[in-house]
């Protein structure tokens, strides 16, 4: 496989511009990872309001995949119900573990990262940021119980 | 035994890489499709056939458990043990094979000490010197070993320039000073610290020195010199290995077992608990043979001009390079960035053109803070590396600047 296929004009433009990279500090739901075998940092934070996922913004360092993907993310996932949020993070893993074909209107410009399949190394790379997503929205259940009532 | 060096009077020879090439079956391989320019070094060197077929003739003729069976088999795999114990010395310059304790390499040595010597002898108020130059196998066992002693760890600061601080080392010196642990080699800029330097100042405190050498001397006993993986040692003074309590209890290291207690086998066989890596260094015993036959001074000469070269040419390429530019204060192996492409994506790309470094934290990360980045790409060389690899090098950035519109 080429590796025009890897590094699409979509993922570096992401990777170069990326989307929703900012520090959101009254964000009720923050998680942060790193991925120790190469030291990619993907911090998210997300404001949910009525089971919907309000706003998200990532911060963090790392490679051209590592960092796109977080940047696809926020963008696919803002204004989806925690559950849909949920079922896409599921939907992207199950691409990059090819048992999911992904549908393009769902994924979106995240169709571009299939390629990644194909480099089992740089898996995790693409990976760590929906992993965040999914641990930071787990919390949103919990943030909802303890939330004052309006 | 294949001797490639050219012999000359004086001075080091120059190394016949092309057929030192040939000694490695490996580099016939093509990576998808194009020669394989080996660049990882520094993570583990590729093995001669001569090393390959000492492995094969010890599993096909001598295999057997050694010190314990008692029968020929068992003897001739004990004396070959013994014997590349002997060889392993010899190459590192011991003054006796008891010096050398076996074991899977430079973490589990560095594991055996903060054990055996810094569990027994370390007290509360103590300090541990170590560098931000360090590997975490020079970093993580000391941290358990303060936690359970209440020692401190203490790091001696890396300069801008990437050479470890030695007038901050004087200052930080003291009677509470107990060890100082540092790296023989930075396996991430390849500084060379002053160890000579250091070991004398270190015992003017009445501290004790331990170095890293998993990357010195090309480098150092064990599998980054050409040795089988988990093949290499610990080198220490034989009063402290017997003053150290064992670190791994099993068969053959003790004398007898009671009930409740045991009393230890000599030094080495203490520290060499369980079925041991028999083939492992019994190979690495033939990797002594093949880089003696060399020559060491040779195999940094050699080094030292590839690493000078490879530093010019990543330089006009406009890399920006970590870690001091003199090659006397480094070894062979450079560490940079390259325009805004992230070391992992570069490694990606630069695989499909098979050339092969490694990229990432080079599990340094207090160094990788320092040096105010998350990881870097790192070109490490060796014996049968030549200028056309650092061509190919640097022709593969060229190819990753294109994919990245950089």
């Amino acid at each position: 496989m080429a590796l025009e296929d890897l590094y699409k004009e979509v993922i570096l433009d992401h990777y170069k511009n990326p989307r929703n990279k900012r520090p959101m500090p009254d964000a009720e739901l923050t998680c942060s990872r790193n991925n120790p075998l190469c030291g990619d940092e993907i911090l998210v934070s997300a404001h949910v309001e009525n089971g919907a996922v309000a706003d998200v913004a990532f911060q963090g360092q790392g490679c051209s995949i590592s960092q796109s993907s977080a940047s696809m993310l926020t963008e696919a996932v803002k204004g989806k119900s925690v559950s849909d949020a949920e079922q896409l993070a599921a939907d992207f893993r199950g691409m990059m573990s090819g048992d999911v074909e992904p549908d393009e209107d769902e994924f979106g410009d995240l169709v571009a990262l299939k390629g990644v399949v194909k480099y089992p190394i740089r898996i995790k790379c693409a990976v760590l940021a929906w992993d965040v997503l999914q641990e930071a929205l787990s919390g949103a259940g919990e943030a909802a119980a303890s939330a004052p009532h309006a | 035994m294949a001797v490639a060096a050219r012999e000359t009077r004086s001075g080091p020879a120059p190394l016949d890489v092309d057929r030192i090439k040939k000694d490695f079956p490996i580099l016939e391989r093509k990576i998808r499709g194009k020669r394989l320019v080996y660049l990882d070094n520094a993570a583990t060197s590729q093995k001669p056939r001569q090393v390959l077929d000492a492995l094969n003739d010890y599993y096909e003729q001598h295999n057997a458990n050694i010190h314990r069976s008692p029968h020929l088999l068992g003897e001739e795999a004990t004396q070959m043990w013994e014997d590349s114990r002997a060889r392993v010395a010899r190459f590192v310059g011991a003054p006796d094979a008891s010096n050398i304790i076996f074991n899977r390499g430079t973490t589990e040595s560095l594991n055996l000490i903060a054990y055996g010597w810094g569990r027994k002898f370390l007290r509360e108020g103590d300090e541990i010197l170590i560098s931000e130059l360090e590997h975490h196998s020079n970093i993580v066992p000391w941290q358990l070993a303060a936690r359970d002693t209440g020692a401190k760890l203490v790091y001696i600061p890396v300069t801008d320039g990437g050479l470890l601080d030695t007038d901050a080392l004087a200052t930080l010196l003291s009677e509470r000073t107990k060890l100082v642990s540092v790296s023989g080699m930075s396996n991430v800029l390849g500084t060379v610290p002053p160890i000579r330097q250091i070991v004398e100042a270190a015992h003017a405190v009445g501290a004790l020195v331990s170095v890293d050498g998993a990357q010195l001397v090309a480098h150092a006993p064990g599998h980054k010199m050409l040795g089988p993986t988990a093949s290499g040692g610990l080198y220490a003074k034989r009063e402290l290995l017997e003053a150290m309590d064992p670190f791994i209890g099993g068969g053959e290291m003790i004398s007898e077992v009671r009930p409740d207690m045991s009393t230890w086998n000599e030094v080495p066989w203490k520290f060499e608990g369980g079925t041991m890596n028999i083939a492992q260094e019994i190979g690495l015993s033939a990797a002594c043979d093949y880089l003696d036959a060399l020559g060491m001074d040779n195999v940094r000469a050699h080094e030292e001009e590839l690493t000078a070269y490879a530093i010019e040419r990543l330089l006009d390429a406009g890399v920006r390079l970590f870690g001091p530019t003199d090659v006397r204060e480094r070894g062979a192996e450079v560490s940079f960035w390259f325009k805004d492409i992230h070391p992992h994506d570069l490694a990606t790309i630069l695989d499909q053109e098979g050339v092969a470094i490694r990229a990432g934290h080079h599990c340094a990360q207090i160094l990788m803070r320092r040096l105010e980045v998350p990881a870097t790409a790192r070109a490490s060389f060796y014996i049968y590396n030549d200028r056309d690899d650092v061509d190919a090098l640097v022709g593969a950035l060229g190819r990753a600047a294109e994919l990245f519109r950089s």
